[in-house]
């Protein structure tokens, strides 16, 4: 038995299955065509055609001889060099250029000192290459302006005090020009972001000032800090023309000798540079990732 | 001596003055709301409690201690923000026990404390939850146990519903209260809703311009402003300037009908203008044998606001309204139609300014 009725004929005409309309084809993907076509000629073809490169010898058959190239002492120490200038320049362009963005947004500057600020940060972020290496030989050279007026004026040897415009340091000096307003630059929005509220809160329920950074403000930016000092890494790590214009080449950066690889006269090699430059992209997606991993336990909190 | 005491502060911003010579005494367990529009200096003052300001004269006395000067971490009075402004990096837990942490309690005093407020704020299940994985009325829930974890002497309340949506207002003002009243924590509740005031307090300041209008029980802030501004600003209200005919039996003229008030007028002369106040609950439809105060009036629109029916009566050249409960059995005039209509003489108040 069942409660079921059982349809042994059809009482007439049976309606119609509503009819799905068809939607229009949508053109929306045209939209990103544009960003689609550039990725693909000025990112994917060149990194494919250095990838591709590094394993193959002049003649373009396959090789490992570039790969094993990387791992000489000579290059592995140009990969050292870049790697260490890169840190250091992101590490202390990060740290004073938030302080410089804090003092912007938290000093009650007024408001056409902070936006002038903020226009020459944007210009000298980009003021690298040549015309920065000639300001600073000017500046800071043997015989630079700042070099000669602090010995003759202030009886202050600069170059008989061990530094040197042209060895690690100095390059550092010169990186940093560009390092810190970029810093400046990118941490003042996440700065301005931290709520006057919080600090309050803070205050209020007993917190000093460096409490309330320790506690709060720090692990807020921090996500933003290490995205900024990754940047600034990436923008040290690929400089060219400066560190050239500045030592010449005395300084052994893997930028440099991927240069002298492809348009030297005698050391050239352009697979050896085209494994280079792959070695650097290895290296900017480990350093990536340990971003990515920081990145992830800096923000815990909204991840939940 | 008070618990509290404001003691002629004032406030002076470089552009405006936020706070004029404003004096009060708060008791110990008491709850105590400003009222009033936007930049009438209520929060200023709340921060000068607070600590975020510093008065520009007057001093603040709390348990008879001075802290006019003293730096907002070494007050220990607990604020409540209008944005809940939690700490997005830590739990529900962290948040209320930050104060405790930061005091150096040991860490089971801190979790025992931080469970006794999320008791008290019925939100036990959430103490690993983040800020942001919570509704507002929850969030705000979380700010309140905060400012309370440190046990506060005084807990500042700064428009701490106004983000929220009308019902959930409703319901954690009552929460709050039913919190200070168990804690016997003196409260300042800042906002701009009268009803909120009204329905919260156990007096209100109500302030204008930086400066008091008038301090009382709610009872005495609705049925006896002194000042219009009050009169205006608490519940909606109807005024016409009149002339005085006798003082001393307080009857004064209003477009020809005499009105007679229970406010004191001993002060005034005959001839005298002066405005008058009544609300629109406190006129009603003339019954049998009432002749006090008895004026027709033509009835020019009729509005339903749900459990009240509001009429609007045109008397002479002034626009009166009236509410009336809206009952089944309610028989109403229509628009045109003239009726006669009463108020007692206690409905009709003399204002100040």
């Amino acid at each position: 038995m069942s409660n079921n009725a059982r349809v042994v004929a059809s009482g007439g005409n049976r309606p119609k299955p509503p009819s799905i309309r068809k939607s229009p084809p949508s053109f929306a993907w045209l939209g990103v065509l544009p960003f689609l076509v550039f990725v693909v000629l000025f990112l994917f073809l060149p990194s494919l055609s250095l990838f591709v490169g590094g394993f193959q010898d002049a003649k373009g058959n396959f090789t490992l001889e570039n790969i094993r190239g990387l791992f000489t002492p000579f290059i592995l120490n140009a990969y050292w060099v870049t790697i260490k200038i890169s840190f250091t320049t992101a590490v202390m362009g990060g740290i004073v250029g938030f302080f410089l963005a804090y003092a912007l947004v938290a000093g009650g500057v007024p408001n056409w000192v902070r936006s002038s600020l903020m226009t020459f940060c944007g210009v000298a972020s980009n003021f690298a290459g040549v015309p920065l290496a000639q300001a600073f030989i000017f500046t800071l050279g043997r015989v630079g302006l700042l070099t000669v007026f602090l010995k003759e004026a202030l009886n202050i040897d600069l170059y008989g005090q061990g530094f040197n415009l042209y060895s690690f340091w100095g390059l550092s000096v010169t990186y940093l020009y560009f390092q810190l307003p970029l810093m400046v630059l990118i941490i003042t929005p996440p700065i301005e972001g931290l709520r006057r509220e919080w600090r309050e809160a803070a205050e209020n329920l007993g917190a000093t000032p460096s409490q309330y950074w320790w506690h709060i403000g720090i692990p807020v930016l921090m996500p933003s800090l290490l995205g900024s000092m990754i940047l600034l890494f990436g923008n040290a790590f690929g400089a060219y023309a400066t560190a050239l214009s500045l030592t010449g080449g005395l300084i052994n950066l893997v930028t440099i000798l991927i240069g002298s690889q492809i348009k030297g006269d005698v050391l050239h090699n352009p697979n050896l540079g085209y494994a280079l430059a792959f070695g650097m992209v290895v290296v900017m997606a480990v350093i990536m990732s340990i971003y990515y991993a920081l990145r992830r336990r800096s923000e815990y909190w909204l991840k939940q | 001596m008070s618990f509290l005491v404001l003691e002629d502060i004032s406030k002076v911003f470089p552009t405006a003055v936020g706070v004029e010579k404003f004096d009060l005494s708060v008791e110990r367990g008491e709850f105590i709301s400003f009222l009033g529009p936007s930049g009438c200096g209520k929060t200023t003052t709340l921060r000068m409690v607070a600590g975020f300001e510093s008065p520009t004269t007057g001093r603040i006395i709390l348990n008879g201690e001075d802290i006019t000067d003293r730096p907002p971490n070494q007050r220990n009075v607990g604020m409540v923000f209008q944005s809940y402004a939690l700490f997005p990096n830590m739990t529900v837990a962290q948040n209320i026990g930050f104060g405790l942490k930061i005091r150096k309690e040991p860490e089971s005093a801190i979790k025992q404390r931080v469970a006794e407020m999320l008791a008290l704020i019925h939100l036990e299940q959430k103490g690993n939850s983040f800020p942001h994985q919570l509704s507002g009325g929850q969030q705000q829930r979380v700010a309140l146990a905060r400012a309370l974890a440190i046990r506060p002497q005084v807990l500042l309340l700064d428009e701490p519903l106004s983000a929220l949506d009308a019902k959930i207002r409703v319901s954690l003002r009552a929460e709050i209260r039913a919190i200070q009243r168990q804690l016997g924590i003196t409260a300042i509740y800042v906002t701009h809703d009268q009803e909120e005031a009204l329905s919260i307090s156990d007096r209100i300041v109500v302030m204008h311009e930086g400066k008091i209008e008038q301090v009382g029980t709610p009872f005495e802030i609705y049925n006896f402003p002194t000042t219009r501004f009050v009169a205006n600003f608490v519940g909606s209200l109807n005024t016409a300037e009149v002339e005085v005919m006798d003082p001393s039996a307080g009857i004064v003229a209003m477009n020809g009908i005499r009105l007679t008030s229970a406010s004191d007028l001993k002060e005034k002369r005959k001839g005298d203008k002066v405005m008058i106040a009544i609300r629109p609950e406190r006129i009603g439809f003339i019954a049998e044998g009432e002749k006090e105060n008895v004026f027709d009036g033509k009835v020019e629109n009729i509005t339903f606001l749900g459990s009240v029916v509001r009429i609007q009566l045109r008397v002479g050249g002034t626009v009166f309204n009236m509410d009336t409960f809206n009952r089944p059995s309610l028989q109403l005039p229509q628009t045109g139609d003239t009726v006669r209509v009463t108020c007692s003489s206690k409905a009709v108040l003399v204002l100040s300014e």
